[in-house]
């Protein structure tokens, strides 16, 4: 199962750091999630690019979770060359990110 | 304090956006206020840049199209229109808006917010720089602009002015909704709660057609009807600080709790305090209810007192960027494309003396917006994009050249080569204390 299969992904940015507020799209999905999308396994989907600790923070009542990857952006929108400078893609890079059992 | 409700409309969510959902709005909408955020942290800082070059220019270039094509509607239905479109030259902007009212035969009165220019004051107050941790004078690079985030209080006083149009500069983006709530509801400064509830209605109405399906449609997940005539949101707000989101019969896209709670942690860094000039607002515990088809109910929003220093976005120069980019397709085409941007790294370095830590070499089709983060793919074609940032623009202009002379230089059948220019505005950030910001309000005649 990858996190597409039930979740919804919305990515933002501040300076160089990535935003992810990531929406289950059920109960179970939620669950699911809170107790197995851990930090450390965003963390580790996005690999050296990360420059600092990975957060979450649990929205119960929407439900989702909000997830603060610093370092992504590689300087952001104004220092980055990158062809997607604000990293609004790298929402749907998460959600190919496999959920451990 | 106001029992009814007070009617927003969101005609702008960024600087490009369409005009013509605003225009509806205008129309049939039956709006208190039409609201167009049309500024981004690099947005003023390449205003800045634009009137350094022309002391007349410097607000938005979509300013006229769209004042001209929603004032004789907001003007018949007594609909007062804000705006940050004044960008770095607010003055000059509000100028324009009384011209061009007086052109369409409305005696419109036309406000304008200064203050937030304050090149000066961070000259003198030399604080510490965010990206660097360093003191102001302490960078090399040359500052054009400063501009501070000011919050909803001169647009409140704007209002109470009796102004048509609210013409501003940097301003907290939920503060242009903020404003004409403060004034409407005679919200006090330091009632907490309803800031952080005007707060919320605003930073979701802020970015227009992203709470209707914008930003959000996936034809797999989550299908959108007729984006192509996507309507923009309104809220009606109570006294309360509650609000009911809502669209325009007929117009296309989707309203529910999915886009609502989407558009709520949008950029959001830390829901339980999201830092403006006005509140620090509390997103933790907002809920969201479908009331209607395309209506919902937003309740629970909080807050507490809010920060003691004001955000300033610092411009400087930067430089330029120089890019081009050339297509490959069928058989071995990320190959062909890895080949040529090999030659283009080696010639960049070679005969024009580029820094090779400069040089960006991306394979759109092939994992480029992902970063390198995916492995390679095997792609029916692909598009080589080598960009650089270098100080002059003679030298950025020579990527794109190098690009495009893989045409009769570099490997088979590339295609569609595009070379493109353009300078440097870097964005960075500080903070000053609130004292040393003074918003003003100035009221033109129509």
């Amino acid at each position: 199962m990858i996190l597409d299969d039930i979740a919804d992904v919305r990515a933002g940015d501040k300076g160089d750091t990535l935003m992810l507020a990531v929406f289950p799209r059920d109960g179970a999905a939620f669950d699911a999630l809170e107790s197995r999308l851990s930090p450390e396994l965003v963390a580790c989907h996005f690999g050296s690019a990360v420059t600092g600790g990975v957060t979450r923070t649990v929205l119960p009542g929407l439900p989702a979770f909000v997830f603060r990857v610093p370092g992504v952006l590689g300087g952001g929108v104004t220092g980055s060359t990158a062809l997607d400078g604000h990293g609004k893609t790298l929402g749907y890079y998460l959600l190919t990110l496999s959920i451990p059992d | 304090m106001s029992r009814r409700t007070v009617r927003l409309g969101a005609g702008a969510g960024f600087a490009g956006d369409r005009i013509d959902p605003a225009v509806d709005l205008a129309r049939r909408g039956e709006l208190d206020y039409l609201i167009f955020e049309c500024l981004g942290e690099r947005t003023v800082a390449a205003a800045q840049s634009r009137r350094l070059a022309d002391p007349a220019s410097g607000y938005d270039p979509l300013l006229e199209a769209r004042l001209l094509a929603v004032l004789p509607y907001a003007a018949e239905a007594g609909t007062t229109v804000v705006t940050n479109s004044g960008a770095a030259n607010p003055v000059a902007a509000g100028e324009l808006a009384a011209r061009i009212a007086a052109r369409s035969g409305l005696a419109s009165r036309v406000a304008v917010v200064t203050g937030d220019d304050v090149l000066d004051t961070v000259r003198r107050a030399d604080p510490v720089v965010w990206e660097t941790g360093q003191r102001l004078s302490a960078c090399q690079d040359e500052l054009i602009s400063a501009n501070a985030y000011l919050g909803s209080q001169p647009v409140a006083a704007a209002l109470a002015q009796g102004a048509d149009v609210v013409l501003t500069g940097r301003l907290a983006d939920p503060a242009l909704y903020l404003g004409p709530l403060r004034y409407r509801h005679g919200w006090g400064e330091t009632e907490w709660d309803s800031l952080g509830a005007g707060t919320v209605t605003g930073h979701l109405l802020e970015c227009a057609g992203q709470l209707t399906g914008g930003y959000f449609a996936d034809p797999g997940t989550k299908p959108v009807p007729g984006m192509a005539r996507l309507g923009f949101p309104f809220a009606d707000v109570a006294a309360d600080g509650t609000a009911v989101l809502g669209k325009l019969p007929g117009t296309g896209g989707r309203l529910d709790i999915r886009t609502c709670a989407e558009q709520l942690l949008y950029e959001v860094d830390d829901p339980t305090a999201y830092l403006t000039p006005d509140v620090t607002a509390d997103f933790s515990r907002v809920t969201f209810t479908q009331t209607d088809a395309d209506q919902v109910l937003v309740e629970g929003a909080g807050g507490r007192p809010r920060p003691e220093d004001l955000k300033v976005t610092l411009g400087f120069r930067g430089g330029w960027t120089g890019e081009g980019q050339i297509g490959y397709a069928g058989p071995r085409a990320l190959d062909r494309a890895k080949l040529a941007g090999d030659i283009v790294r080696e010639r960049l370095v070679a005969v024009h003396g580029v820094d090779e830590t400069a040089i960006r070499v991306e394979y759109i089709g092939a994992g480029a917006l992902f970063r390198g983060l995916v492995s390679d793919v095997d792609p029916v074609e692909v598009r080589l994009r080598v960009s650089a940032r270098v100080a002059d623009a003679e030298l950025a202009d020579a990527i794109g050249w190098e690009v495009e002379s893989l045409y009769t230089n570099g490997p088979a059948g590339g295609g569609g080569a595009a070379r493109h220019l353009r300078e440097v505005v870097a964005v960075r950030s500080c903070l000053l204390p609130r004292n040393s910001v003074r918003p003003d309000v100035h009221l033109l005649e129509g």
